[in-house]
């Protein structure tokens, strides 16, 4: 290895290069010049960079950040995007306002619309109590299934969104109340307790017994809201109570408590929070969930 | 050290040493770019090269406008790249974008193709079939028409300004600009309808993305191939450093043959006459003005060449005229190159003497010539099968795969649900693909799980266990499907299938699917 007479520096005796006099295992650098046009290559990514300060938000200042002069920001973006977006959709959420909720669901692209639009409107305002999956829980309807309370057809459901389940606020609200049979010795417990086997009977659940006494029991004092044989009446929200499914627990235990002194589910009159859009979206979603009549 | 004793001076120490600022010391930290002005080859490579250029571009610029009947449904280019709509057709394939996996393969293949090519010549890729090269060459053409060949072109560069300078250049560079132009603009018609896009482009009707595109590629165009060309290679290009990485002592690589050619001399008959050793090397640095690098294949193997093969024919012509056999520069391997070498300079000294027979002056038996052996070894077999094994078996999976499909999402939340009548629900999203360019009525069914019907959302209600759908051509189909088993075959996990069939039963696709009911 010779160096050069000049720098002092050792010179590669192959190429005639100098080397930077880094040495790994034997390996040394050559320390040849970089191209000049990357050189200016750099100088000119750090102009842009200092000129696209100039135009687009930038620097930070105390309170906030320089605009630049071109004024975009990303918010503003988001923003023209989401109106483009809504007018581009105003054609199809005019005709939801207009158009009366059956006639949304038998138009497969409003259905379309107005099925996303209910379910995003779902998530925000119905799975604290029904659930995300709307399968709902102990006192609260799961809205999968094909049984329904207060009837299970798209207006129905549209009516029970809209003024609620014993809202104290909506005139028109889904009401009815069942007596308190125990609590306020209507019955006594030893007819409570032919009542509860009879009406346990009725879906065949463990500890039902199909009594005449217990017949006649239900006849005189249900049936005017569940039913002749207890099949329910969804015109005053009577539930079916011969059916699979059950809003509380499907025992004999909670059969008679519920007897002996009723829960009542409250649903708030959406119509008060939500436009009525909103609302028909709302009811096609449920209505598509896979119980719909 | 100076020392003298009788000097009135005291004794001084002289060092021999330059502040590190000093001008002396001071090396250029940055190189300007030395120009180049590769001379017109002629010959076997030369013309190999013209072939490959026409057909190159050929293919850049005429596939585009390529016709392919897919019928009314689907658009008729042969090529295209469909980004808005997801969907790539290239002649009687159309790709989906969850059928990606494709491309892998293809990326696989170029990978493996690499290994094959560079094992076998080197680095064809960038001497022939690169962009680069390929574009390079089209600008030296323009080049050469407007300002004459090598000496004509030097002289000009030297020349002061003057009108005919000034119109040389700017017509240069205008034809520059233009063929930048059509390239940029040849390259959007491959993500578009080619006469429809070239029509608005005209029109001035296009997307803005399409002429930011074709700004974007002229300027690369025009910057690389007209401004830039063998400094992209050298410092831009990763290309160089990982090819020469795959060289093996069996690559054919452009070689200069010194165990014939050295020691170089311009006077040979005088050398020859003085006794000196002679080499067929007469220094006539034809290889090198014709190199589009710049460089002198005679300083060995280097990172700058592409192995264009200009020097060999260049050199070849020389031979020629000297009446000396073709080779001096040569597509040669490593090994034959050593053999020869071994042969030439046994102690270490060159002696092209030994080489040669004495009395017929031709070269003596055991020097390697190249040959096909060294493209046929076990190595470049071995890529070649791998590389045409996956080609092979895409195209096989690609021609056998069916045109319909179904993929299935079972509801997560809630995961079944009871009925009033005791039986069980689950709900699936289901969606249907159309791989076909024509409309398809299919027939949707489950099997595997006996008494099981299937309705969908928004229909009738009416249950049974099959579906009959009209699928719209080259689109995928969105089902809300409600699967409902009676209570006495609802229990644990059940496996069924979910299938849908063409109208006439002839293609079909399935899917295995489960069936959840309460655990207790």
């Amino acid at each position: 290895m010779s160096t050069n007479k000049n720098t002092g520096k050792p010179v590669d005796d192959l190429s005639g290069v100098e080397t930077t006099g880094h040495e790994w295992d034997g390996i040394k650098e050559l320390n040849n010049p970089l191209p000049r046009w990357w050189l200016w290559t750099f100088y000119g990514c750090i102009v842009w960079a200092l000129v696209y300060t100039i135009f687009f938000p930038a620097w930070p200042m105390l309170s906030s950040a320089t605009t630049g002069v071109l004024g975009y920001s990303s918010r503003a973006d988001l923003t023209k995007t989401m109106s483009e977006v809504q007018v581009g959709n105003q054609a199809v959420v005019s005709k939801i306002a207009e158009l009366p909720v059956a006639d949304i669901l038998a138009d497969p692209e409003l259905n379309r619309f107005a099925s996303a639009a209910g379910e995003s409107a779902f998530k925000v305002n119905c799975t604290q109590c029904h659930g995300t999956g709307a399968a709902g829980g102990p006192g609260y309807p799961n809205l999968n299934d094909d049984s329904w309370i207060w009837g299970g057809t798209i207006d129905a459901i549209y009516t029970t969104i809209a003024h609620g389940v014993r809202s104290p606020t909506d005139p028109d609200t889904r009401y009815n109340i069942m007596p308190n049979f125990g609590a306020d010795e209507l019955l006594d417990a030893a007819s409570i307790n032919t009542l509860a086997e009879y009406v346990a009977s009725l879906s065949g659940l463990e500890g039902g017994v199909n009594t005449p006494e217990g017949a006649q029991l239900f006849s005189d004092n249900c049936a005017a809201c569940h039913g002749e044989g207890g099949i329910g009446v969804t015109d005053v929200g009577g539930p079916n109570l011969t059916d699979a499914l059950w809003l509380y627990e499907g025992s004999l235990a909670s059969i008679k408590s519920q007897i002996e002194k009723p829960r009542h589910g409250v649903m708030q009159a959406w119509s008060e929070k939500l436009d009525d859009s909103t609302i028909k979206e709302l009811a096609v979603y449920v209505h598509g969930l896979g119980g719909g009549e | 050290m100076n020392t003298t004793t009788d000097s009135p001076l005291p004794p001084l120490d002289r060092h021999d040493v330059e502040p590190v600022n000093s001008a002396k010391l001071r090396q250029p930290l940055y190189a300007a770019r030395r120009k180049i002005f590769p001379k017109r080859a002629e010959g076997n490579f030369r013309r190999f090269k013209w072939l490959v250029m026409a057909i190159t571009l050929t293919i850049y610029y005429v596939t585009p406008w390529l016709r392919w009947d897919r019928g009314e449904y689907a658009p008729d280019q042969a090529v295209l790249l469909d980004l808005a709509n997801r969907r790539f057709y290239f002649f009687f394939i159309e790709i989906w974008p969850q059928e990606f996996y494709y491309v892998a393969g293809l990326l696989v293949m170029a990978g493996v193709g690499l290994f094959l090519i560079t094992s076998t010549v080197g680095r064809a890729w960038c001497g022939y079939a690169c962009p680069q090269t390929v574009w390079v060459d089209l600008f030296l053409v323009v080049e050469r028409a407007i300002e004459g060949d090598r000496n004509a072109r030097m002289k000009l560069d030297a020349a002061p300004w003057s009108a005919g300078k000034l119109v040389k250049r700017v017509s240069k560079h205008a034809l520059w600009l233009l063929i930048g132009v059509a390239t940029g603009g040849a390259w959007i018609f491959y993500f578009a309808d080619a006469p429809t896009l070239l029509g608005d482009v005209v029109h001035l009707q296009a997307p803005m993305v399409a002429y930011a595109t074709i700004a974007l590629l002229t300027a690369t165009t025009y910057t690389f191939g007209g401004l830039m060309r063998e400094q992209v290679c050298t410092y831009m290009c990763p290309w160089p450093r990982i090819q020469a990485a795959m060289l093996d002592e069996h690559s054919l690589t452009v070689t200069y043959n010194d165990w014939r050619g050295e020691p170089r001399g311009r006077h040979a008959k005088k050398a020859a006459s003085a006794g000196a050793p002679q080499g067929d090397c007469v220094d006539c640095n034809a290889c090198v003005v014709v190199c589009p690098m710049g460089i002198d294949i005679r300083d060995g193997q280097q990172l700058e060449c592409i192995t264009c093969a200009l020097c060999i024919d260049a050199c070849d012509n020389v031979m020629d005229k000297l009446g000396r056999e073709r080779g001096l520069i040569s597509y040669t391997t490593l090994a034959d190159y050593n053999a020869n070498m071994n042969l030439a300079a046994p102690e270490g000294r060159l002696d092209p003497t030994r080489v040669r027979d004495s009395v017929t002056g031709r070269f003596v038996s055991a020097i390697r010539h190249t040959s096909w052996r060294s493209v046929l070894r076990p190595r470049t077999l071995v890529y070649f099968v791998v590389w045409a094994g996956i080609g092979l078996g895409m195209l096989t999976v690609l021609s056998l795969r069916a045109p319909i499909g179904i993929n299935v999402l079972h509801d997560r939340n809630p995961l079944y649900v009871m009925l009033s009548d005791g039986s069980i629900q689950n709900g699936y999203d289901v969606k249907i693909l159309n791989m076909t360019t024509q409309p398809q009525d299919m027939v949707f069914s489950i099997s595997g799980l006996p008494g099981a019907t299937v309705t969908t959302s928004g229909a009738d209600g009416t249950a049974s266990d099959e579906i009959h759908l009209e699928v719209e051509p080259d689109l995928v189909l969105p089902l809300r499907v409600y699967v409902k088993a009676p209570p006495t075959q609802a229990t644990g996990q059940i496996d069924f299938t979910m299938t849908v069939t063409n109208a006439d039963g002839t293609v079909s696709a399935s899917t295995p699917v489960r069936f959840e009911t309460p655990q207790d």
